[in-house]
């Protein structure tokens, strides 16, 4: 069978996939603050959130890359895309950006862009551990209903108080008509 | 690849293009989706240290987790909110949604 690997050294491929996914998650993000049509930046998220999804797999976590893309891919992305929809179309022309606000704007980001890179690189981070990692889903499931357990059911709790929440605040206004 | 470096600079690049968005997007879906990008950056630095720093393999990973709850509960709140103001104000650009301003 021939793969792509008997060409090139898999290193090559696994370095390549891996600024592919860097490229395509700055791409997706620069996309989903830039272009002036709404749709256009969701899916420029849904882009950028698969390459970040890609990125923690090189980190070491699937269980992690699986769930970024069920919950933004699959989950928000479709939320601001059925919320989008669903509600009826604006009458205003899409107005023009004003120039002195995208100026202040990037030059706010990239003042702070650069003071964090300052901090990144100054700071000697050490060398890593060298403890053997345990990633498996087994070992997270364990521990997430052990140790993190607090931790669950405080998620639980928070989006079953959202759900209800925002069912509340979208019919607010219905029952008073 | 292997450095820990490469990381937390896309992490600070996405947080950054996150705020810039916030602050020159001029409705509040387009808000709102910037917001998702700043969440993700540090969800990225939060699995980042966790591959390299750590001692416990799994606290980052619990972390992330937590900020994607978070930011699904987010996301349903907020967009109601705005369907809300859509309905009461037939307007979705914060700069004319005032009444509420002191």
């Amino acid at each position: 069978m021939t793969t792509i690997s008997n060409f090139i050294p898999p290193i090559i491929v696994a370095q390549v996939a891996f600024w592919f996914m860097v490229v395509l998650t700055l791409v997706g993000a620069v996309i989903a603050v830039t272009l002036p049509k709404i749709v256009h930046n969701i899916l420029g998220l849904a882009l950028s959130m698969f390459g970040v999804a890609g990125i923690y797999l090189y980190l070491g976590s699937q269980f992690v890359a699986v769930m970024q893309l069920l919950i933004y891919v699959g989950a928000i992305c479709v939320t601001y895309i059925f919320a989008i929809m669903l509600s009826p179309p604006l009458e205003w022309d899409v107005p023009k950006k004003r120039k002195t606000r995208m100026i202040a704007a990037l030059i706010v980001s990239v003042g702070a862009f650069i003071v964090m890179v300052q901090m990144i690189t100054s700071f000697n981070w050490g060398p890593g551990t060298n403890l053997t990692r345990d990633w498996t889903i087994k070992t997270l499931g364990q521990q997430l209903l052990t140790r993190y357990f607090l931790v669950f059911e405080l998620i639980s709790l928070l989006l079953a108080i959202a759900i209800i929440g925002a069912i509340m605040i979208a019919s607010y206004h219905q029952k008073r008509d | 690849m292997e450095q820990l470096i490469t990381y937390l600079i896309l992490g600070a690049l996405m947080f950054c293009i996150g705020i810039f968005g916030i602050l020159q997007h001029i409705t509040l879906i387009g808000m709102l989706i910037s917001t998702e990008l700043i969440l993700n950056g540090a969800a990225l630095n939060f699995m980042a240290f966790n591959m390299f720093l750590s001692k416990d393999a799994a606290v980052g990973q619990v972390f992330t987790l937590f900020i994607m709850g978070l930011a699904a509960a987010e996301t349903a709140i907020a967009l109601s909110i705005i369907i809300t103001i859509y309905r009461r104000f037939r307007e979705i650009k914060p700069d004319s949604v005032t009444e509420l301003k002191g």
